[in-house]
């Protein structure tokens, strides 16, 4: 075997390790029901939930408490199948929280909890707006 | 109306088109032409219609910079980004705040840097030009606007669209030469110096990576293989150097003004420029070594035409709506992914075309490759930075796999991984051993031919001081993690590898240290990075142990700080005590408390109530009218040690109904660590007007009473004539009262105003003083009694809850930065120097 192929394979062994610790560590999109059959079968992996905030009829966000230190609060979302759950966040309340029309948590329940250790929220499209100000 | 100037526009846009398609082929004809007669004829057919296209280029960008500086907002461009109060620097970054003037400033750059290549390097003029003039025509067909009758096919978004078009609003049914007063305004995240400077920085590295390119498919095209190099790599070292400069600049920007903690947070837009510029590396590394062995040719051209299609992707990852969920800050679709991706899929397609052709014809290796020479090392150099842009490209590729997977009828949901930064992290950190560890031993090797025994004793030295600096190193910094010991040694032994090649280089011939002087700044750009980011550490913890609720009381770890106003906490052996709420005027330094300026009708203007000063400086005086930005509020935070105070922070909150708000850090830089401080809870206005019930007080006109425990004094009360700088009309009667409360530090006043009316009602202006939670209301005037009623309502104290980092050696990194951009400066004069010698003696 030539020197020049056995550098080719270190690197395609390489390629194919980063691959397979990739796909290993990548996380998924799921609903909550998803989420909590995989954490009580034991699967601690953190993965996305996409939702929005659940709203009373007036359209106005409901469920939100802060705690009393104002550092962390918990929220109830609604994910795409309708399931209601309430997600706590170790981190006060992100600016336009309430404005966002779709909410993605990333984390992991505990118990009967959603734990999320990142949101990441979309807000109404800034940039598109098709009305004028008079 | 102002139709002229978009006509103008939009007709050299369509120029611009037409004398690509045109140049590009007469070039193609002049390479194919037969007789040196008919090339050179073609050549200068070529040359005349590439340089109408700059020329309409120019004419294009002139047109929008006339509607954007002149506020013409009946065009879309200049309402939606811009507005009459933007200052005249930032107007700049309007023109590229959309994606039609981002595209715009691509070309621009395209054109400048062709010209330069006519004017050095006629040899390749044809073959070279052709490539540029085929992506030009298709960069201006982005922003061509024209659609197609009949097929409804839309080509291009055109910056020069009228309003009226480009929105359905109902008002330009009515009145359709309706022109909006004021635009929208600039995002105002993006009204920052460095959004001035870093996105033209990134488009010329993004326009640099055409040129080698371009150099490679003309060599390939011309079967000269290995000469395309010499001129392209003076090219692709400038590439290198802007492309890497323009992403640090974005770093930078994102430290100073957003509040994630950090210069780089592996977003996809992030990752899209940061893998090309890593294989671009790895391709300028190869093409050095391409004289000495064929394989590193090869490579060399394989590398550079993949640097440019990663650039290609790039865009079409950010620009075409398909991260959609994935990123928090990719461009909207403007319905060109289409469009993007035939773009992308020409040039992949075309360019491994080309390579498959000619691949047999490339000479091959005689003999092996050893492991004692450079080519090996580089070799192995260049593998580990691709690998190092595969990690990153893999995973930032999810959403494009996804949909591929859907297009084939596989479900596929993958995400990033919950933890980005980590993820990434810990993995490219072994590629940065890897190539902290190359770059050191790789550069004995290029200066001679050198065997076991004499590399050993090169390497003797470097790796002895890396292993002294590395004993000092931990010894005073607390290093524990092995990854983290283990890169800090790799970084220290290149810095002092590169320092012993550079020391005996510098005096010989100091041009040739370009190199040395490169990965020295890359070493400390290493440890910069591994101890501001590494060992970023969280310095607000808060240790107060309440807690949210019974059910979670295991979180406890919280990272931020709830601070009430003149409440001093410790934090990070500091004692630090909000202050309050600030304002910064629009022409001055300096902060303005909140209590001390009046409001009035116009929110961008507001008047002194009394004499203001800023660090005992007079900056206006009572009843001055001065203007502000009333988006912004600064939370002034004061860190004191032994009662002195050492530093004041002033974090800023914006506040912008349209774009959302936004919390900026105030960042306190010593030499060896940053303190970066950030709001991540401003106190709401919900919780501002959360007053208690209204306790109403009769008392003497001069009396001294207690409000909410604090001991307060009427001391006089006055008729006034204005209200909010406005002069009031004779039918009414004002009183104000000035009330004075001692609290814990200084003595408030607060001054609640009564209006009588004679034709229409009163009124009454109640006056707050947020630092006490105290709401004073002058309810009425007893005069047969010489009393006065006063209204006292409480609430909660203004607070703030704030987030702090300490960001240790940042400093390394801002210098190995600039060490790095010397090297690639001095690299780029070495060969740009080698290849005028050579077009001198008539070789190209």
């Amino acid at each position: 075997m030539k020197k020049s192929h056995i550098f080719l394979l270190i690197i395609l062994a390489v390629a194919v390790a980063i691959l397979v610790t990739t796909s290993r560590e990548a996380s998924t999109y799921v609903t909550f029901s998803e989420a909590y059959q995989m954490a009580s079968q034991g699967n601690h992996r953190s993965i996305h939930v996409v939702g929005e905030l659940k709203k009373n009829e007036k359209g106005e966000v409901v469920g939100i408490e802060t705690g009393a230190d104002k550092v962390s609060f918990t929220f109830i979302m609604v994910d795409d199948n309708g399931r209601e759950q309430t997600v706590f966040y170790n981190q006060p309340i992100p600016q336009d929280f309430k404005r966002s029309e779709k909410v993605v948590v990333i984390g992991r329940y505990k118990g009967n909890i959603f734990h999320a250790e990142k949101i990441l929220l979309k807000c109404p499209s800034k940039y598109q707006e098709n009305t004028v100000n008079v | 109306m102002h139709y002229s100037i978009g006509n103008m526009g939009h007709f050299f846009t369509v120029t611009a088109f037409v004398a690509a398609l045109l140049a590009a082929f007469s070039y193609i004809r002049s390479v194919h032409s037969p007789s040196d007669g008919l090339k050179q004829q073609w050549l200068l057919n070529g040359r005349f219609v590439f340089y109408i296209h700059v020329l309409a280029v120019a004419g294009a960008i002139i047109s929008l910079f006339v509607i954007i500086y002149n506020h013409y907002f009946e065009y879309y461009y200049a309402y939606t980004y811009s507005d009459r109060r933007l200052p005249a620097h930032y107007l700049f970054s309007t023109f590229w705040n959309g994606q039609e003037g981002s595209f715009l400033l691509w070309i621009f750059w395209h054109t400048v840097l062709g010209l330069i290549l006519i004017r050095t390097n006629r040899y390749w003029e044809a073959p070279v030009l052709a490539v540029v003039a085929v992506v030009q025509a298709f960069l201006t067909s982005m922003i061509l606007g024209v659609v197609i009758p009949g097929i409804d096919l839309k080509i291009g978004s055109s910056p020069f669209i009228l309003l009226r078009d480009a929105l359905n609003d109902p008002i330009f049914k009515v009145q359709p030469d309706f022109i909006p007063e004021d635009g929208q305004g600039l995002n105002p995240l993006l009204q920052n110096y460095w959004m001035v400077i870093h996105p033209p920085v990134l488009f010329l590295g993004f326009a640099a990576t055409l040129i080698p390119f371009s150099f490679c498919m003309g060599g390939l095209w011309m079967r000269k293989y290995r000469d395309w190099i010499r001129p392209a790599l003076p090219w692709a070292l400038f590439a290198g150097a802007s492309l890497g400069l323009g992403i640090l600049l974005g770093g930078y920007w994102a430290y100073e003004t957003l509040n994630f903690g950090g210069y780089w947070n592996w977003d996809p837009v992030e990752n899209a420029v940061y893998v090309p510029w890593l294989v671009l590396i790895a391709a300028i590394h190869t093409m050095i070594a391409y004289k000495n062995s064929h394989s590193a040719l090869k490579a060399s051209v394989v590398l550079t035409l993949a640097v440019f299609i990663l650039i290609l992707y790039s865009t079409f990852l950010t620009r075409s709506g398909v991260l959609g969920d994935a990123s928090v800050h990719s461009f909207t679709d403007l319905g060109l992914s289409g469009q993007l991706l035939i773009y992308l899929l020409f040039f992949l397609i075309a360019a491994a075309i080309l390579v498959a052709m000619h691949w047999k014809k490339f000479p091959a290796d005689e003999k092996e490759i050893s492991a004692y020479s450079r080519e090996f090392w580089i070799f192995v150099g260049a593998a580990v930075l691709c690998l190092m842009g595969f990690q990153v490209l893999l995973p930032t590729s999810f959403p494009v796999i996804n949909k591929i997977a859907a297009w084939a009828g596989i479900n596929s949901n993958l995400a990033t991984p919950a933890d980005q930064v980590t993820f990434y992290s810990k993995q490219q950190i072994w590629f940065a051993v890897a190539i902290a560890v190359l770059s050191g031993i790789g550069q004995f090797f290029w200066w001679k031919k050198i065997n076991r025994q004499q590399l050993l004793a090169e390497l003797y030295f470097p790796a002895l001081a890396a292993l002294v600096l590395f004993i000092l190193l931990i010894s005073t910094a607390k290093i524990y993690q092995p990854a983290y010991l283990i890169l800090s040694l790799a970084a220290l032994f290149t810095i002092a590898a590169n320092i012993k090649i550079l020391s005996s280089v510098i005096r010989s011939s100091p041009s040739l240290s370009g190199g040395a002087i490169a990965h020295t700044g890359m070493g400390l750009m290493l440890i910069g990075i591994l101890f501001s980011s590494g060992y970023s550490r969280v310095v607000s913890l808060n240790n107060t142990g309440m807690l949210i609720s019974r059910e979670l009381s295991e979180e406890f770890n919280r990272e931020n700080l709830l601070l009430f106003v003149n409440e001093p906490r410790e934090m990070y052996g500091y004692e630090i005590e909000y202050k309050g709420e600030r304002v910064e005027p629009a022409h001055k330094r300096g902060y303005i408390s909140k209590r001390d300026i009046e409001y009035t009708a116009n929110p961008y203007e507001v008047i002194a109530r009394r004499d203001i000063y800023f660090r005992g400086k007079k900056l206006y005086a009572k009843g001055e009218k001065f203007a502000i930005n009333p988006e912004n509020t600064f939370y002034e935070i004061e860190f004191r040690k032994n009662g002195v105070v050492k530093f004041v922070q002033y974090p800023r909150v914006q506040v912008n109904p349209r774009f959302g708000n936004m919390a900026s850090p105030d960042i306190t830089r010593k030499i060896s660590l940053d303190l970066y401080t950030h709001v991540s809870a401003p106190m709401t206005e919900e919780a501002k007007q959360d007053w208690s019930q209204r306790e109403e007080l009769r008392i003497k006109r001069n009396a001294t009473f207690f409000a909410n425990d604090y001991v307060a004094r009427i001391e006089e009360l006055q008729r006034i004539n204005q209200i909010g700088g406005e002069p009031l009309d004779s039918s009414f009667l004002a009183v104000k009262a000035r009330i004075t409360v001692d609290g814990e530090h200084e003595t408030y006043t607060a001054e609640p105003v009564l209006i009588f009316g004679t034709q229409s009602r009163g009124g009454l202006l109640a006056d707050e003083i947020p630092e006490l939670g105290l709401r004073f209301t002058l309810m009425n005037i007893h005069p047969q009694t010489d009393e006065i009623t006063i209204g006292i309502e409480s609430r909660q104290k203004d607070w703030v809850v704030i987030k702090a980092l300490e960001k240790p050696w940042i400093n390394i990194l801002w210098l190995g930065t600039g060490l790095l951009m010397t090297g690639f400066g001095i690299a780029i004069a070495r060969r740009f120097r080698e290849f005028s010698l050579m077009r001198r003696k008539g070789q190209e």
